[in-house]
């Protein structure tokens, strides 16, 4: 690199020219991801209410999907909650939620969307675009600890197979079991939340910049290779969106677990049609 | 704004070691750009006004400069846009010296540039020593060659502005040149370990302030440096690829779709692409 004397002067925190509200947009990030932060880990700790079965429904809340260990009656895929190996110890009671909700947040954590808006909101680097600094010091993602998101490719494959779960689970919201022990198949609201939980988290999972670096843009030539090359393009698209899809992902998975923690308390009332 | 009127420009007067803004008044009128005010400003109050321009079109990349703040080039940017109730203010980039007033000494950026290795094609394909390329490779690196070198997004990218990292991290101009080379269908050249060492392309935290400068709109942060960095990670962090590559060879020439890399005696001479 070339040796520079450039003599540059520092400039303080928060020093700008800018006449426009440039603090708005990291406040918004900061205020709607620590809300969210916050709610995903009351409802992680609650350990109940998870699952609603009202009349028949089969809604699972995405936090807690899938869901390894269960009670009777809930579609658990290991045994009974709380697994036997699960420290008595622990100071805090046993909840699926803990099993699984590191995956899909460790996407989000290492998403290069989300990077670029939490260093700015949370660590003010910078807090806008031509907005000065608090800090001098500086290593970026160069080094420890920051150096670690490069792990992003890993975590993406845990996603992309929640993904795959959670569009198992809006297959299974159709089924509604009768008193008498037969199944019939219907559309209730809460499906209707399930299938665009399952829709939404696949627009931004799958259009991450991991995966379109994996399915095809790691090669120059994509060219004699059409089927990956329409599967780059495709991935490209949802990738041109990407924030759009982080956003409105992140608020509906929320709500998605809001209305089955309704439902399953019968605070509202599920709508559905059977057929 | 329909009607001329009177508006106020509050320009940067001076040099990197001592300076002030100032205030000028002048007449605009419908269709004027930040650089036509300059012009006027300096035909009718200050003939010793420094400014660098040249196309007046968006495309020499000259007129470089922060107006409210913004990063932007003042050729391209209408005083419609702008709030005239209030001053104007324009000044010189800020991660650069200044010479005088609103002109820089940006020669930085090209003694970056070439230090990059240039490109460097594979052995041509027919005898009479050309190359078949697809057009659907091609336009992938076309949209970094729209860059007109205005160093807006070295301006606004904080690495270089507020940490003044410019013995370590070639910014994001350097990046989009970069991977113009490293993504071509036909360049068999590695710069990865530059990109990730001499660049240091680890000091990007993805903040996009690059990418919304841009007056050409290269996706600079989606199309080049985070593939670049995605690049950089299999060749030197993903332990699973770097062992994949001992069974493929999974180096430049696997991204080039398997073509071989080209015998040294074979080669035409450097230039570029």
């Amino acid at each position: 690199m070339s040796q520079a004397d450039l003599r540059l002067p520092q400039r303080g925190m928060g020093a700008t020219s800018r006449r426009d509200a440039w603090w708005l947009e990291p406040l918004i990030v900061f205020l709607v991801l620590s809300a969210f932060i916050v709610y995903t880990t009351w409802a992680a700790f609650q350990g109940v209410n998870y699952f609603a079965s009202q009349g028949g429904a089969h809604y699972l809340s995405p936090f807690y999907s899938p869901l390894l260990y269960g009670q009777n009656g809930e579609p658990y895929w290991i045994g009974l909650a709380p697994p036997s190996w699960w420290p008595a110890w622990s100071p805090f009671a046993f909840s699926p939620a803990f099993l699984i909700l590191a995956g899909p947040a460790l996407m989000r954590f290492t998403c290069y969307y989300y990077r670029g808006a939490y260093y700015k909101a949370f660590w003010l680097d910078p807090p806008s675009c031509a907005v000065g600094e608090p800090r001098k010091s500086y290593i970026g993602e160069r080094r420890f600890p920051l150096i670690m998101q490069n792990v992003h490719r890993y975590v993406f494959y845990p996603a992309a197979a929640f993904v795959i779960v959670l569009a198992w689970d809006a297959i299974q919201a159709t089924r509604f079991v009768q008193e008498d022990g037969t199944t019939r198949f219907g559309i209730g609201l809460g499906t209707v939340v399930l299938a665009l939980n399952a829709f939404l988290l696949g627009g931004y999972t799958f259009g991450c910049h991991c995966a379109r670096h994996q399915i095809g843009g790691y090669l120059n030539s994509l060219a004699r290779r059409p089927i990956r090359a329409k599967c780059y393009g495709c991935v490209s698209a949802l990738n041109r969106r990407h924030m759009t899809w982080a956003w409105i992902s992140l608020f509906w998975v929320a709500l998605t677990d809001v209305y089955v923690r309704l439902v399953a308390q019968d605070i509202i009332t599920d709508p559905r049609i059977l057929f | 704004m329909t009607e001329a009127r009177d508006a106020t420009f509050r320009i940067w007067r001076g040099d990197h070691a001592t300076g002030a803004f100032r205030d000028y008044r002048t007449r605009v009128t419908h269709g004027m750009v930040v650089l036509d005010a300059v012009h006027q400003v300096q035909s009718e109050s200050a003939p010793d006004l420094a400014c660098r321009w040249n196309c007046k079109a968006g495309k020499c990349g000259s007129c470089s400069a922060e107006i409210n703040g913004r990063p932007r080039l003042m050729c391209m940017t209408r005083l419609e846009t702008l709030d005239l109730d209030q001053p104007v203010t324009v000044e010189p980039l800020r991660a650069f010296p200044s010479i005088r007033d609103l002109v820089t000494d940006v020669s930085w950026n090209f003694r970056v540039k070439a230090k990059i290795p240039p490109f460097r094609p594979r052995t041509p394909d027919a005898p009479d020593g050309t190359w078949r390329i697809d057009q659907a490779d091609v336009e992938r690196v076309q949209e970094f060659r729209k860059c007109i070198e205005c160093f807006l997004c070295q301006d606004v990218c904080h690495v270089l502005r507020d940490h003044h990292k410019h013995d370590e991290f070639a910014g994001p101009r350097h990046f989009v040149y970069q991977a113009a080379l490293d993504m071509h269908p036909l360049d068999v050249e590695e710069r990865l370990r530059q990109v990730k060492d001499e660049n240091g392309i680890g000091y990007c935290n993805i903040t996009r302030c690059c990418t919304k400068v841009c007056p050409e709109h290269i996706a600079i942060t989606d199309n080049a440096i985070i593939p670049l960095k995605e690049r950089v990670v299999d060749e030197f962090y993903d332990p699973l690829t770097r062992l994949f590559r001992i069974f493929r060879a999974k180096r430049k020439s696997d991204r080039m779709d398997g073509r071989p890399e080209p015998d040294a005696s074979a080669l035409p001479p450097k230039g570029a692409p």
